[in-house]
């Protein structure tokens, strides 16, 4: 398959591909800060990321003869990070004698699976005053963000990596972890429940109940809003 | 509320990030299109969900150490 990195082929291949050693290692160099920021977010520790980056571009130049439409470059590389962070993922999972495709978090996908962070903010008597899920997104900060994915289990993590930050298909996701589209799903639909609970937890302790939760800001008297 | 009868806000609400992700499974995206022209309330929720979806694909970039330019940039060297 065209511009397709196989993970199973490692031989180096050799040969030119369409770009040369200066401007293939300028393309890295521009991708570097996603590069690395997605590393950092599927593996959580710096050390990591780095040798993940460092080993998918070793590989990428090993195999840049694959490479046929230098447009596809970025595309191209970050699967190549993904199937080295996927390999990486299963030797220490070896190590740690578990398999990746094991799901021991998955049981609990259908469970709690339905928080939404749109219902907490979106107060039809608050409305008058403004829409919070407005304030909220103007308010997050990427930080909270980071903070937020990284408290995610491994595997609700990286689907949600993999699909809305990378815009992998399920299946896609499905095959390079090697799980059938279903786990794909929930584990999708738990990771997002469970990043938007993280990011109302943080929003609440930085100080967004003074603009949800403060009964003194409703005219018309009401003071339960429902908040849990 | 909804004035598609095709689907109900519940339906949509239900299948939202697999609409979002392209990945509808029973019904089609132009099913959940026509509902979100009309409701109000399903528009605003999936507008939210894309912004916030936004917000966490724009998170993921993080500076990258000076030191794993430099590594990589050695490494291109080598080969």
């Amino acid at each position: 398959m065209t511009d397709q990195p196989t993970e199973q082929d490692d031989s180096e291949r050799g040969g030119e591909g369409p770009l040369d050693r200066a401007a293939f290692a300028e393309r890295v160099d521009a991708l570097m800060d996603r590069l690395y920021g997605t590393a950092l977010r599927l593996t959580r520790n710096p050390d990591d990321a780095e040798d993940i980056v460092a080993e998918a571009v070793g590989t990428a130049w090993k195999r840049r003869a694959d490479l046929r439409d230098v447009e596809r470059f970025e595309g191209w590389l970050f699967r190549i990070l993904n199937n080295t962070f996927v390999s990486w993922l299963r030797r220490r999972r070896s190590r740690e004698d578990l398999e990746v495709s094991s799901e021991p978090e998955d049981g609990d996908a259908d469970s709690g699976g339905d928080f939404s962070l749109f219902a907490r903010l979106h107060q039809p008597f608050l409305l008058w005053w403004g829409t919070p899920e407005h304030e909220f997104l103007n308010r997050l900060l990427r930080e909270d963000i980071q903070r937020a994915l990284d408290q995610l289990p491994d595997e609700f993590r990286i689907a949600v990596v993999l699909v809305e930050v990378q815009g992998h298909t399920y299946r896609e996701v499905a095959e390079m972890l090697d799980v059938p589209v279903g786990t794909v799903r929930s584990r999708l639909s738990r990771g997002r429940s469970l990043l938007q609970q993280a990011l109302w937890e943080r929003a609440r302790d930085a100080g967004l109940k003074t603009v949800v939760d403060s009964p003194d800001r409703n005219s018309d008297g009401s003071v339960d809003n429902g908040q849990t | 509320m909804s004035h598609d009868h095709e689907i109900s806000c519940e339906e949509v609400i239900e299948r939202l990030f697999a609409y979002l992700d392209g990945e509808l499974e029973d019904v089609s995206q132009e099913t959940i299109d026509r509902h979100l022209a009309h409701c109000r309330d399903c528009f605003t929720r999936a507008e939210f969900e894309k912004r916030l979806r936004a917000r966490v694909a724009d998170s993921v970039s993080t500076t990258a150490p000076q030191r794993l330019r430099t590594r990589v940039r050695f490494l291109l060297d080598e080969f």
